[in-house]
């Protein structure tokens, strides 16, 4: 059995993307400012919001700050991770697919590797800030297991997002028109997921606890971070939250197998 | 023992048809129409080891997506297909570690990374053992005179530079094929011949099987001892050149050239097939007429200046066997 060194390769991309990155200086910096500027504009958007109204459907500003942490932390380390998928549409039409066929690694891992970016350190922070503020406004304290609930939960929502960008470049192997509707699933699932689910209609929920499990990081482990009555949600799903994200994502990379093998009996 | 094996490949492939104008992609839309265009028709050749061949035919007569089944990233609608004994498409992780591929369109480097760093990320890809690399590296390096050039970015790199990088970059992990797609392509002369002597010395010095697909003749006239030529999906012909020629025509070209530039030139054996100023190309069936009556009646008749005898242009004969036809690419 050989060695397997996909993460070490997976390293080297990203050490080299970086690299390359940083060859267009001015960029990375306009555009790295340029993200978190963005991303805080929103952030107190929000906040005014809340001194308007004070509290949404029983959440207070911290407890909706958390949820926009979570959501907004998971989807940058997802965007850093995989923004190679959500580029990959360009490199089918580019015929640039090829390339990575030919070479003999699995395809997932090259696609991942080829576009890690660095600029989206900007809604990182931005994330990792409002959720340390959200953690010390809360009443609550953080014990050691909720601590490691919250990790799982970033982890989790990472890995869904990453999920997301993998179906929406298997799409691209049918067809590279209709992406826009992915769209409203991925980006517009960050923006649902910065609110707790439980203020929208219940099918929106559904769509988004059953089909897309945004809920996992969201309503469902809230019950345990944030120390609120359960409201029928059994402690067992709280608690293994995290892995619905994993599973999605397996779930995701098994189609992108499909569409590989569609993409090579059809050649384009 | 072969070390490619092609039986009867077929393949076809759906292309969708729109109709003109806003409406029609609006129609498109909704109702796709799709039209089937055959571009593998049964498709049969061998290769042994240490062979050189030249793939030649037509745009959309094959050639690309003969090579794409060949290096496995595509798979036929029927047929066998063995490469090095694996089915490429069935294994394609092991099949392509085995290959060497270089597309002339289209590079295999890191756009904005120095050559050298491709070269090691290739390396970690390919899972090649550090001593390997380095002896195969530095050979290639020597080869190609690649030395002053290793730590230029890809994207600097003139068309010849780049080319000569991406020769050695599929050829790092010593794979024992190698398919090149058209490697001359819109290269400058010298770059060309540099090109066709590193592939010359591949083949005949490390034994590395080559085929090449190629617009060029020249490229095949310097490196194949073999030409399959395709058209229409199909093998039109599969031998040496000679025979290659043989095959289309026995015909020789007669180049003379005359002190008078108006002169009218005829003979009931050959045929006046080009003229340019002083020049006339004649061309004759070698069996009608000996070459030698051929010369002597013309400079009995005109002002000689200079004449040679010479195989019509490996061009002309594949023009011939196309029949001038050039089947749509799907």
């Amino acid at each position: 059995m050989r060695r397997d060194d996909a993460p070490g390769l997976y390293l080297r991309y990203v050490g080299i993307s970086l690299r390359g990155q940083m060859q267009y200086r001015a960029s990375f910096w306009m555009l790295t400012f340029g993200n978190l500027f963005a991303a805080g504009v929103e952030f107190l958007g929000i906040w005014a919001l809340f001194g308007r109204f004070g509290s949404l459907s029983g959440w207070s500003l911290a407890e909706v700050a958390l949820f926009y942490g979570i959501v907004n932390t998971a989807f940058a380390l997802a965007e850093g991770i995989g923004r190679g998928f959500d580029t990959f549409p360009g490199m089918v039409k580019g015929g640039d697919f090829d390339r990575l066929l030919l070479r003999p690694r699995p395809t997932a891992l090259q696609v991942a590797g080829q576009e890690v970016q660095l600029m989206r350190v900007g809604r990182l922070l931005q994330g990792l800030v409002v959720l340390g503020w959200a953690m010390t406004a809360l009443p609550g304290a953080w014990t050691a297991p909720k601590l490691l609930l919250l990790t799982g939960v970033i982890g989790g929502g990472a890995y869904l997002f990453i999920g997301l960008f993998v179906l929406q470049a298997t799409l691209s192997f049918w067809t590279v028109e209709t992406l826009e509707i992915m769209n409203t699933v991925t980006y517009g699932g960050t923006e649902t997921g910065q609110f707790p689910l439980t203020i929208y209609r219940p099918w929106f929920r559904r769509f988004f606890t059953f089909v897309v499990p945004l809920g996992a990081m969201n309503y469902l482990p809230a019950p345990l971070l944030l120390d609120r009555d359960a409201g029928g949600i059994p402690t067992w799903v709280s608690w293994g939250s995290p892995a619905a994200g994993v599973l999605f994502l397996l779930v995701a990379l098994r189609l992108w197998k499909i569409g590989v093998r569609h993409y090579t009996s059809t050649g384009s | 023992m072969p070390q490619i094996v092609v039986e009867n490949l077929t393949k076809t492939f759906r292309v969708a048809e729109r109709d003109p104008g806003i409406g029609g992609a609006l129609r498109g839309l909704v109702r796709r129409r799709h039209r089937a265009v055959a571009a593998l028709g049964g498709v049969s050749f061998c290769l042994e080891p240490g062979e050189l061949v030249g793939y030649i035919g037509p745009n959309g007569a094959g050639k690309s997506t003969t090579v794409k089944v060949l290096a496995g990233i595509l798979v036929p609608d029927g047929g066998r297909c063995e490469v090095l004994g694996r089915v490429p498409w069935k294994e394609r992780i092991a099949h392509v570690a085995q290959i060497g591929v270089v597309f002339g369109q289209r590079t295999q480097l890191w756009w904005d990374l120095p050559v050298v760093e491709s070269f090691d990320l290739l390396r970690d890809i390919y899972r090649v053992p550090k001593a390997d690399y380095a002896r195969s590296r530095n050979e290639l390096i020597a080869l190609l005179a690649l030395e002053p050039l290793l730590d230029v970015p890809v994207r600097q790199l003139s068309l010849g530079q780049r080319m000569r990088c991406d020769l050695a970059a599929a050829l790092l992990h010593a794979p024992r094929l190698l398919f090149l797609d058209e490697p001359t392509i819109g290269l400058d002369a010298v770059s060309k011949l540099a090109v066709r002597d590193f592939i010359r010395t591949l083949n005949r010095e490390r034994g590395v099987t080559v085929i090449l697909t190629t617009h060029d003749m020249d490229d095949i006239e310097a490196l194949c001892t073999r030409v399959i030529v395709i058209a229409g999906g199909k093998i039109a012909s599969d031998g040496t050149l000679e025979a290659l020629r043989a095959r289309v025509t026995r015909e020789r070209w007669l180049l003379v050239d005359l002190e008078d530039a108006d002169a009218t030139v005829t003979d009931p054996d050959a045929e006046v097939i080009r003229r340019d100023g002083h020049r006339i190309v004649l061309a004759f069936d070698p069996d009608r007429v000996a070459t030698a009556v051929l010369i002597a009646r013309l400079a009995a008749r005109h002002a000689v200046r200079d004449l040679f005898v010479q195989n019509p242009p490996i061009e002309e004969i594949i023009a011939r066997l196309y029949g001038g036809e050039e089947p749509a690419r799907p």
